[in-house]
């Protein structure tokens, strides 16, 4: 039967996997500095955008 | 600073609302319907429109875009204009949007229900609907964004940013998986075909339940959560990196549909790894929602909506959670085609998207109205109904999928396939009943709800306009020299809208150009030909009558699949499918290699009453199918198409196409007489058998060339 596996035809398919992981290991790594760099009462303060127009019990 | 007055538009909420119960009711009524079918099929009636076949893609399409469709607009519709401090950028886009979105629906609903479907799953709907889809959803986009720029709030809050990533992905997978070639007003072909169809179609189905049922769900319980609790967010900071990791996560986890599947392994291993990271943004958005409520689970006690949403998060959890193990290989092997995955879906849509549509209304029908609900007491036997409704659902499928599964694959010691495929599926009926009784109790509930809030608005006195006051954005001088990157992606929804589209294309691309690009990839198989003329015209029988919905065709390499259907299946007997028909449910055996199994009497036969073929069948009768004339009309165009499409038929056979149609026609008519059936050629069962007789052939022929000439 002519049937011909897929990983012998595309050269270094392996490369797509790895780039794909690196890609989104730099992205998160973006995300988490950024996060964590930012002004935290900033961040108090969007958290509290929805409740805005209403008095907040605590 | 001087602040303005303006005015909040509730009117369309209110009507969004309504949409979203009444389709809610539909779209479970038709769920009910086709889970009864399952073990009393005569209650399909006997009638093509209300088939299981049909009302199966009714009940999905009702449920993901009607339902929680409008439950989205309601939901965005009423947050958005609160969370810009300004009214909607634009009420005729509002009621363009509604309306238009409306008839989508209704044309859906009837289309289905007359058979014309692409035969993609949960993108049934054909191409004239696809571009109103696309068309309603771009004034949706104008409204959104003309909102978000005229708002007199300067932080974009983080449910916003699920909205603009639903819309901009949404808009990318129905583009990409809607490209066909129409054939008629309601027929068309799917431009890619087999592997390559198979991997768009679930690229676009997960992240359908990615961007459509997760994404702008979790912007609402960004928003309604905290007013509910009336509480900020446990933690702001970690709904960002939810947001994000989410976002480039989900896009890549399609191929898990696909496991052991004839897609390239890479692409299986990809969907996989993807899969398992994807536990952590999703759990990172359940617990958000859940330590919002700290120290403050005497209010869950209290109210109904927080009741809801608990359980909601809860779902969202366990579904998530559930997910990515069922995208490990080796639970795969076992959950995929089996009841298990319909159990695993509704702990999503049952729990996650209903309970979160129901806490939202309850939340809102009192706030609009301006008055308390009717009564706590109705919406809380609402809750517990919905909830045992879920457990009685979901618990019951679980198990039937599993035994199901083991019992497939259960060898005597001889090394025979101990169970017939029949006795797999009698023996989980009582789960069927169970099932179909957890989602009775289920919409019982939702009936309940219904009745409490007409009884709501019936007390209240609606406010369409609410007033409200705010001050307008002010442009601070050194705004651009101070501030992070990320504080001015925020700022700008512009610039949030492409970093979205770069974060999602990202995955769709890497994961399909190499499938697309290498040729190779896809490897042809020299004994595969075309369809001739009649198979084509059955194979679209085939796809009208929601025959995937049932029977998958796809052999997957395990020992009892072979020994049970024959051969697994590869990549290159698929290359002429427009569109693949994989299907991702076995109520009834896999086709892949149904051709030449049976005599072409016993189709015949079977299709017009299972049960005298297979005693104890569940499968419906389909016996229009041997009245109804089988139209020929359209051979050409259909011909055209493909050739189109790239399937090599010779040039100018559109022309003679109706001729070798009416030639084998005649020769089935031939065979079918020979076992005393008497019927003209120009009926549709004589195309259904046609292709029926052909699938999976091509390559049987193969295998008796090499062995009778081994290399």
């Amino acid at each position: 039967m002519k049937f011909i596996h897929y990983l012998e035809k595309i050269s270094k398919v392996d490369i797509y996997a790895l780039l794909s992981f690196g890609i989104f290991f730099l992205f998160f790594l973006a995300v988490l500095t950024w996060v964590f760099k930012s002004d935290k009462n900033r961040l108090i303060a969007n958290s509290r955008i929805p409740l805005d127009d209403q008095e907040i019990q605590n | 600073m001087q602040l303005e007055k303006f005015y909040y538009d509730n009117k369309i909420v209110k009507a969004f609302g309504y949409a979203t119960v009444i389709f809610g009711i539909v779209g479970m009524l038709a769920g009910l319907w086709a889970a009864i079918q399952i073990y009393a099929p005569s209650a399909s009636l006997h009638y093509a429109p209300t088939t299981f076949g049909r009302i199966r893609p009714v009940h999905t399409n009702a449920i993901i875009f009607a339902f929680v469709g409008n439950c989205i607009f309601t939901g965005v519709y009423y947050s958005l204009q609160r969370l810009c401090k300004t009214r909607m950028y634009s009420d005729t886009l509002s009621w363009i949007h509604f309306w238009g979105w409306q008839l989508i629906i209704a044309s859906a609903a009837i289309t289905l229900m007359l058979g014309f479907t692409t035969g993609k799953e949960y993108a049934e709907l054909e191409w004239p609907i696809d571009i109103a889809i696309t068309l309603v959803w771009v004034v949706f986009g104008i409204n959104m964004f003309g909102t978000i720029i005229k708002r007199r709030e300067k932080h974009l809050y983080v449910a916003i940013w699920f909205y603009i990533a639903t819309w901009v992905t949404v808009a990318m997978l129905h583009i990409v998986n809607s490209f066909e070639i129409p054939v008629t007003l309601f027929k068309s072909y799917s431009w890619y075909a087999g592997v390559q169809d198979a991997l768009v179609q679930w690229w676009y189905g997960h992240n359908a339940v990615a961007f459509f049922l997760t994404t702008p769900i979790l912007g609402l319980m960004y928003y309604f959560l905290p007013k509910a609790a009336n509480r900020p967010v446990y933690s702001y900071r970690l709904s960002i990196i939810h947001f994000w990791s989410l976002i480039f996560i989900y896009i890549w986890a399609g191929p898990h549909h696909l496991l052991y599947t004839a897609l390239p392994d890479w692409a299986q291993s990809l969907g996989t790894v993807f899969s398992m990271m994807l536990i952590f943004p999703s759990w990172g958005g359940m617990l958000n929602g859940l330590f919002t409520l700290r120290g403050a689970w005497d209010k869950v006690r209290e109210d109904p909506v927080l009741k809801f949403m608990v359980v909601a998060i809860t779902c969202y959890g366990m579904a998530t959670l559930e997910g990515p193990l069922l995208s490990l290989k080796n639970i795969n092997a076992i959950a995929h085609f089996s009841d298990w995955i319909v159990a695993h879906v509704h702990v999503g849509g049952l729990g996650w998207n209903g309970f979160m549509a129901f806490a939202m209304l309850y939340y809102l029908v009192p706030k609009m109205w301006n008055t308390p609900l009717y009564s706590k007491k109705l919406a809380t036997n609402h809750f517990w109904l919905g909830t045992i409704g879920i457990i009685l659902y979901a618990v019951p499928l679980y198990w039937a999928g599993f035994t199901q599964s083991i019992m497939w694959k259960t060898f005597t010691p001889e090394g025979q396939l101990k169970f017939q495929f029949l006795e797999t599926v009698t023996n989980i009926i009582p789960m069927y009943v169970s099932r179909s009784i957890g989602g009775g109790l289920y919409l019982i509930g939702a009936l309940l709800m219904t009745y409490n809030l007409v009884k709501t608005i019936a007390k209240g006195k609606f406010v369409a306009n609410e007033e409200a006051e705010a001050a307008p954005i002010v442009k601070e001088a050194h705004e651009h020299t101070r501030e992070s990157w990320h504080r001015r992606i925020e700022r700008k929804p512009v610039t949030l809208l492409v970093f979205s589209l770069i974060v999602v294309g990202i995955g769709g691309i890497l994961e399909m150009v190499p499938t697309f690009l290498v040729k190779s990839n896809v490897p042809t198989i020299a004994s595969v030909k075309p369809y001739t003329p009649l198979e084509l015209h059955g194979r679209d029988i085939y796809v009208r009558e929601g025959c995937y919905t049932c029977h998958s065709q796809m052999v997957r390499p395990f020992r009892d699949e072979v020994a049970r259907y024959g051969e697994y299946s590869k990549a290159g007997e698929f290359v002429y499918d427009h569109p693949f028909q994989w299907g991702s449910k076995r109520t009834g055996p896999d086709l892949a290699r149904v051709g030449g199994k049976y005599p072409d009497s016993w189709h015949y036969n079977h299709m017009d009453d299972p049960t005298s073929m297979s005693p104890g069948s569940v499968m419906p009768t389909y016996s229009w199918l041997l009245d109804d004339n089988l139209d020929t009309t359209t051979t050409g165009a259909k011909i055209r198409a493909m050739q189109k499409l790239g399937v090599p038929y010779p040039a100018g056979y559109d022309k003679i196409a109706n001729t070798e149609l009416s030639a084998q026609a005649a020769s089935i008519t031939e065979s079918l007489k020979k076992d005393k059936i008497e019927t003209p050629p120009n009926k549709e069962i004589i195309a259904l058998i046609a292709y029926l007789q052909r699938i999976g052939k091509d390559i049987k022929l193969e295998q008796s060339k090499t062995q009778t000439a081994i290399k």
